[in-house]
């Protein structure tokens, strides 16, 4: 059933401006389009996966075909209805017997794409201090620092490993916080989820590395269905960072994703994410349509759950890191820049639910909205009965470049007991000229005063990414605008 | 000769000049020549058109010259409609009324992308840090703020006093050749105004020119203009040395635009 084919460099786009763009030259094992319980199994067969694991994507599968076809509609996007067969859900580059058994078995080419992203996986060029986990479209490729990781205990590796090797731990937290009937784009990435990235840092470790995984989409027509799942036992600390980039393409592509984070007792887990697709052209054409569940659940007595992400790519992004705060003093956090330009649309924000007793939610979230591009904020504060002496700030800027764009702020506000504490900040912003001519008179031109202007507005969110990802950030943020200001 | 006629030319000429915001006439026919190593002061009423006088010729976009020109080393700011960046870079420096609050922007980084610009622009090459914040350190004590500030956002939560003298501290760094001062001393007290004329003060020389602009003849007491202009309602009524400010001062603007006791003064 399966073909095999190589791709060609040519993506037939011209678009400057997404240096991303390109194509890896390597040979793909693909799967025929289209969805239905053949492929469900046929996925699961690829990756040699125990029947607990088949079942449990069947279980999903057939609940997915109840929902109709029917993708959720409340949020503010619009888009072409997308058609779930004609679509391959499987791809994998190719490799000879089981894949690579450690980085000296990975494609040179392979690596060779991956470092022209900017992402060396060899031993001697690697990140310092990030350990590296490369997923190319639909399977993890290679995983860096594992020497170190071992030895503090910390086990990452991929989804498809851990399914094989740590079968426990991943049977008792796959879909404990997004359980598979979660959502329609959930309920599907828990039929054919093809891999992603799987962490579990013992009690009382302190992961001695920041943990990345490195996402790319190369196929064409294929849609991308990654599974994280992050477990930090009592006392412990992890820091994940995750970047995604995409060749440009006419069409568009689905991404979506599942990401479980869960701390337990005194642990905390820090996730930033950086998240570059392919926007489309300026015209609107082609793009990744992101659609993505994460969530986290703050179990733990004093447990912390903190989301920071720089949404820049994606012609459309859906996305809502959320916190559960289940346990007593837990804490929730959402950092988020969504920038929107050309005919970007996004539709982002968090939800906060209070269940443990004086439990702490943050909330910042800053849009910034260019060319025709329309930004939503959406977030959901809710103090359960329980949640006594609950407490979240939340606070939504907007900052408007040109007049043909848009942004919105939705929230929601639930609050079912008496003693808790909320406070709502929301602005709505243009660049204004007295700032622009204050910092041009001083030499500056128009479009760097722009981008100062654009930076500073940013900076609270800026400062809770990871020291490696603030200066990628802020030139994303300049990638992104070009065209729009100046 | 031709090397005298350059070294005559006047680093400003502005040859009545007309400004507009809108609908409505500010500046009706202003005629100024500044010179290298002159201090010129330009006094008037609220609302005279002395700000739109420094907005217009650092650039300020929501003005619209009418008529007129405005040469600076002998180009033509208005007709070349040359953007603010281009005119600072080429050494025309405003220090602002009202300085603006850029959140998020450390002061820092605003002084050092001035910098950075101003000498790519001159050829020069970018300083290394550590040259460079001995450059900022000499400026901070220069108008003695606090050293915390130039961590923080610019201007953003400063009081009025640290505000006027951040734009202080940018002239002495930016170190531009004509510095218009559009009512520095306003908001200041006694100690500040000091400081702030202090800056002033060293900065001054006879390769700079300063069109000091000020409602009060207060800051006059520490730096002493060669020549002061009274420009009520959009024009210069009268023009003349140090002892002109002392004069209005004592008699009031109503003075100035009485044209009666304007001609009286004139032949007594």
């Amino acid at each position: 059933m399966s073909s095999q084919k190589v791709i060609s460099r040519q993506t037939g786009l011209e678009d400057t401006q997404y240096k991303w763009g390109f194509e890896f030259d390597i040979e793909s094992d693909v799967i025929p389009k289209g969805l239905n319980e053949d492929i469900v199994r046929l996925i699961s067969s690829k990756k040699g996966e125990p029947d607990w694991m088949l079942e449990w994507r069947l279980k999903a599968y057939r609940h997915w075909t109840k929902l109709g076809l029917e993708e959720p509609e409340w949020a503010n996007i619009h888009h072409a209805p997308i058609d779930f067969q004609d679509m391959i859900y499987y791809a994998a580059p190719k490799s000879k017997g089981d894949g690579p058994k450690s980085l000296d078995e990975v494609d040179p080419e392979l690596i060779e794409s991956f470092n022209k992203l900017g992402i060396p996986l060899e031993e001697q060029k690697k990140l310092s201090g990030v350990a590296v986990d490369a997923i190319l479209d639909s399977v993890s490729v290679a995983t860096t620092y594992q020497d170190m990781l071992e030895k503090a205990g910390v086990i990452f590796c991929s989804m498809s490993e851990a399914i094989k090797n740590h079968p426990d731990i991943v049977q008792k937290y796959l879909g404990s916080v997004v359980p598979y009937s979660d959502n329609f784009y959930a309920t599907l990435n828990s039929a054919v989820f093809s891999d992603g990235s799987f962490c579990y840092v013992p009690p009382g470790v302190r992961c001695p590395v920041e943990l990345m995984t490195y996402f790319r989409i190369n196929e064409v027509d294929t849609g991308q269905f990654e599974r994280t799942l992050i477990i930090a036992d009592e006392g412990s600390y992890v820091s994940y960072l995750e970047g995604c980039t995409a060749p440009m393409r006419k069409t568009h592509q689905l991404h979506a994703a599942v990401v479980e984070l869960v701390a337990l007792d005194n642990a905390e887990i820090k996730y930033s994410t950086l998240q570059n697709w392919y926007p489309g052209d300026k015209n609107g054409e082609g793009g990744v349509y992101n659609f993505v569940t994460k969530r986290g659940k703050a179990a733990g007595v004093n447990s912390k759950i903190s989301w920071a992400q720089v949404e820049t790519g994606s012609a459309i992004t859906w996305k809502y890191p959320s916190v559960i705060l289940q346990g007593d003093n837990s804490v929730g956090e959402f950092y988020s820049v969504a920038l929107v330009n050309n005919f970007q649309q996004a539709d982002t924000g968090t939800k906060m639910t209070h269940l443990g007793k004086n439990t702490r939610s943050t909330i910042i979230a800053k849009g910034i909205s260019a060319g025709h591009a329309e930004n939503t904020y959406r977030g959901q504060v809710k103090i359960m009965p329980s949640a006594t002496g609950a407490r979240n700030f939340t606070q939504c800027d907007s900052l408007l470049i040109g007049d043909q764009c848009g942004a919105h702020t939705v929230p929601y506000i639930e609050v079912r007991n008496p003693t808790a504490q909320l406070e709502h900040e929301a602005s709505t912003s243009k660049v204004s000229d007295d700032e622009l001519f204050y910092i041009q008179q001083r030499g500056i031109s128009n479009e760097d005063a722009h981008y100062m202007i654009i930076n500073g507005f940013c900076r609270g969110i800026f400062k809770e990414l990871p020291f490696e990802f603030a200066a990628e950030a802020s030139q994303l943020l300049r990638v992104s605008l070009e065209g729009a200001v100046g | 000769m031709i090397d005298r006629m350059q070294t005559d030319r006047p680093l400003l000429e502005i040859r009545d000049l007309h400004v507009a915001v809108g609908e409505t006439e500010i500046l009706r026919g202003v005629d100024l020549t500044v010179r290298l190593g002159e201090v010129h002061a330009i006094m008037g009423p609220n609302g005279s058109g002395k700000s739109t006088l420094a907005g217009v010729l650092a650039g300020r976009p929501e003005f619209t010259v009418t008529s007129g020109d405005a040469l600076y080393q002998g180009e033509n700011l208005l007709t070349l409609a040359m953007p603010p960046e281009n005119r600072a870079r080429d050494g025309i420096f405003l220090a602002f009324q009202y300085p603006v609050e850029l959140p998020g922007v450390r002061t820092w980084q605003f002084l050092k992308a001035a910098v950075d610009a101003l000498r790519e622009h001159r050829g020069q090459k970018q300083l290394s840090i550590r040259e460079f914040d001995s450059l900022v350190e000499e400026a901070r004590q220069l108008v003695e703020i606090e050293p915390g500030l130039i961590k923080r956002s610019v201007n953003e939560g400063f009081s009025g006093g640290e505000k006027k003298r951040n734009e202080i501290l940018q002239l002495a760094l930016l170190d531009p050749t004509l510095a218009l001062l559009d009512e520095t001393d306003s908001g200041l007290d006694i100690d500040a105004l000091r400081i702030v004329a202090n800056g002033i003060n060293q900065f001054r020389g006879p390769s700079k020119a300063i069109v000091l602009v000020t409602h009060y003849q207060r800051i006059l007491n520490y730096i002493t203009p060669d020549y002061v202009h009274v420009l009520v309602d959009g024009r210069i009524v009268r023009s003349g040395g140090k002892e002109l400010a002392l004069e209005l001062e004592e008699k009031g603007y109503d003075w100035v635009r009485d044209p009666t006791a304007a001609g009286a003064e004139v032949t007594a």
